[in-house]
């Protein structure tokens, strides 16, 4: 055995990395030439990204924007490169706004995008203050007066009967929860139809905002729409029937259970049709249910069961002892998901329920197939079937790949944003 | 098994043991499906009193003292708890929710809220107090298991021994008459089980009622004024702590002795 004591007589000094271990030479090194099968990828990648910039550029460059006709294009191109972007100018109004709704009333749904930046601020970004969360109370009602115009009565009526079954419930919801929602449901119901009535008899046939018929929107507003709207709806409906999935009622459990399991096994083109023909008979006889709300129901109804599943993995996904510490501390059921079970399980479900919305917002094309004109309705109808345009097919359908990709991408930046913000642990 | 010293002494002194009844527990039994988990409990605790429930792996432990804030349904048998009883009746189960503090063994905080928040949601919303009430009483608390330094982070940023004496703060928050704890240091390194355990003992000087699951022996000579041994689902012995350990009646608590000690 050699000894093996040992004892440092002087400490080393600090030294500067090798010279090939810093800056962009390592970065290169480790990240692009590590090894000869590394070096080859790196190289054959850039000849493809090559290749595609090289012939998308010029398109992009030698592209026309100001003719009336592809025919114009084509004389004005001279058989060079380029893409006929006029079409996009000539029908920016269509492609936006649709091809009915009237052009002098375009700035109120211009309006109601904008309103909807303040009313979705409060709800995204929690940090700001919440009493803003009142002006996206009463959005909807705004937004429906705008867009849709008519007598103003019908979304006042909405909102007060609303309002009157918000007030009935939180009067009476500490007393029994069943009966303070039993209660307000009626509340609600029979403002409606008081207020129904009322609405009637004054409304007057000159009303403030010119009406506009549902049939009449489109364009990638009505996508807006139908996303904004089927997302904000079906986020609360899925959480309920995650819910009541996981009841200790059989009765409960059993009707979500079947709802979920049913919507999910079925596509949404069919609940589509359903919609467009079908749901008619389901409402009484003389009640004409807009097609811009039958659709809704039914996206909406088709998300919330997606929802509800990427819920209750989140659901699963606590331990036993959050909800055995929150009864222990004796918080009843609806404070114990409010405040210790549904942050957290939303929280684990953010990626699954962005993934959900972001699907839904892009299957917002699919009524084109019932033959409403949102933005590749549009496209697909009255824009390349006329005869100026029939066959812009790459800038047409590029031009609404890049309007989807633009929110699609955004809604996912914000949900990483979401993530990191919401990070609690590990810090 | 281990056996942590404790730095000071509990003073004794101070722990009187009142004649009014806080838990009263007769006949009670427990399935869990056709298992037959609890046989025939019968208990009587009273007002600062310190028990400590030991036992091996299984014997049903957890499930008496989770019985007693309802966690767990009994199917046969009386719980009463400072007078009310606990039946399928929401009221009565809330009621003695309110006055039984629970502290677990893997400590239960709510991760997504800081450590005031955890020691105030419950005081603001099921006691209905003022905010600001709360978060003073809070703070008070947090004092006293010494991490009122704490209070802005979360609890995945503190060690486990911090963790669970902000458990013991957030259930002292809820003004309990008695409280429960479930192997409260098991999770724990030794050095973070003192400090557990100390808190423990301040509480106990202060003649809070306590019913303490825990393998700390010395926990339980310093501090019990009685020692309760399961087996099987059934209380098999049951003495002051003195006699307890120096002369086990029944075979089974000599058996579990020889193995801990
Ligand atoms: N939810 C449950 N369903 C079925 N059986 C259970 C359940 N919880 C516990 N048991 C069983 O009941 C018995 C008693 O469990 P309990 O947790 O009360 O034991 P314990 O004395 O606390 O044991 P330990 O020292 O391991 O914590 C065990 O056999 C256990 O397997
Ligand atoms: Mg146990």
């Amino acid at each position: 055995m050699t000894d093996l004591s040992f004892v440092r007589s002087d400490m080393l000094p600090e030294r500067a990395p090798p010279a090939n271990e810093v800056g962009m030479v390592k970065w290169l090194r480790t990240n692009l030439f590590s090894t000869w099968a590394n070096s080859l990828l790196t190289i054959a990648a850039f000849y493809v990204i090559y290749l595609v910039l090289a012939n998308v550029l010029p398109w992009f460059s030698g592209g026309v924007w100001t003719t009336s006709s592809l025919s114009e294009c084509r004389e004005v191109l001279q058989g060079e490169v380029g893409g006929c972007f006029s079409v996009l100018t000539e029908r920016w109004n269509q492609l936006i706004y649709g091809f009915k709704y009237p052009v002098d009333l375009y700035w109120r749904p211009n309006i109601a995008l904008l309103l909807l930046a303040f009313a979705a601020a409060p709800v995204l970004f929690f940090d700001l203050p919440r009493k803003l969360l009142l002006f996206t109370a009463i959005y909807p009602f705004v937004a429906y007066w705008l867009i849709w115009g008519g007598p103003i009565g019908v979304p006042v009526t909405a909102f007060v009967g609303i309002l009157g079954a918000y007030l009935v419930f939180e009067r009476f919801n500490a007393a029994n929860f069943a009966a303070a929602g039993l209660a307000a449901v009626a509340v609600a119901f029979s403002l409606w139809f008081i207020g129904g009535y009322l609405v009637d008899m004054l409304a007057s046939d000159d009303p403030l905002l010119t009406p506009v018929a549902s049939r009449d929107l489109g364009g990638f507003m009505l996508n807006l729409m139908l996303g904004v709207t089927c997302v904000s709806l079906s986020i609360p409906l899925g959480i309920a029937l995650a819910l009541g999935r996981q009841s200790n009622l059989p009765l409960i459990k059993g009707v979500c259970v079947i709802f979920i399991e049913f919507i999910r096994g079925v596509p949404l083109i069919t609940l589509l049709f359903v919609a467009s023909v079908m749901l008619a008979y389901f409402f009484p006889p003389d009640a004409t249910v807009d097609l811009f709300l039958r659709v809704v129901i039914m996206i909406t109804l088709f998300s919330s069961a997606y929802i509800a599943e990427v819920i209750r993995g989140g659901l699963a996904a606590l331990p036993k002892g959050q909800y055995e510490a929150a009864d222990s501390l004796g918080l009843d059921y609806p404070q114990a998901m409010r405040f210790i079970i549904l942050p957290q399980a939303l929280k684990i479900s953010i990626p699954g329920i962005v993934n959900v919305a972001v699907g839904l917002f892009k299957d917002t094309t699919l009524v084109s197939v019932i033959s409403m004109f949102d933005l590749v309705g549009m496209i697909r109808g009255p824009i390349l079937a006329s005869q100026e345009w029939n066959g812009v097919y790459w800038e047409l359908l590029g031009f609404a790949a890049l309007l989807f990709f633009v929110v699609c991408y955004g809604i996912s930046q914000y949900s990483q944003w979401l993530e990191r913000r919401l990070r609690t642990d590990h810090r | 098994m281990s056996s942590i010293t404790l730095d000071h002494h509990a003073d004794r002194s101070k722990m009187a043991v009142s004649d009014e009844v806080a838990i009263e527990i007769r006949n009670m039994n427990k399935w869990y499906g056709s298992f037959h988990v609890l046989r025939d409990i019968d208990l009587t605790v009273y007002q600062g009193e310190r028990i400590v429930i030991a036992g091996p792996s299984g014997s049903g432990k957890s499930t008496l003292i989770r019985c007693i804030n309802r966690l767990e349904e009994h199917q046969e048998g009386q719980i009463i708890v400072d007078g009310t009883e606990l039946t399928s009746d929401l009221k009565n189960v809330d009621k003695v929710r309110s006055e039984v503090g629970m502290v677990f063994q893997h400590f239960n905080l709510f991760p997504h809220l800081t450590i005031l928040e955890n020691c105030t949601l419950a005081p603001i919303w099921v006691r209905k107090e003022p905010k600001k009430e709360a978060e003073e009483r809070a703070m008070h608390f947090l004092e006293k298991v010494k991490i009122p330094e704490q209070a802005h982070k979360y609890p995945g940023m503190l060690s486990g021994g911090q963790q669970q004496r902000v458990a013991i703060a957030r259930s002292l928050c809820m003004m309990p008459r008695i409280m429960l704890f479930d192997e409260p240091t098991s999770a724990l390194d030794p050095e973070m089980i003192k400090e557990v355990l100390e808190t423990m003992v301040e509480l106990a000087e202060e003649g809070m009622t306590m019913l303490c699951v825990t393998h700390e022996m010395g926990f339980a000579k310093e501090v019990a004024n009685r020692v309760i041994f399961m087996d099987a689902g059934q209380i098999v012995e049951q003495n002051e702590p003195e006699e307890f350990f120096n002369n086990p009646q029944s075979e089974r608590t000599k058996l579990f002795l020889s193995q801990i000690l």
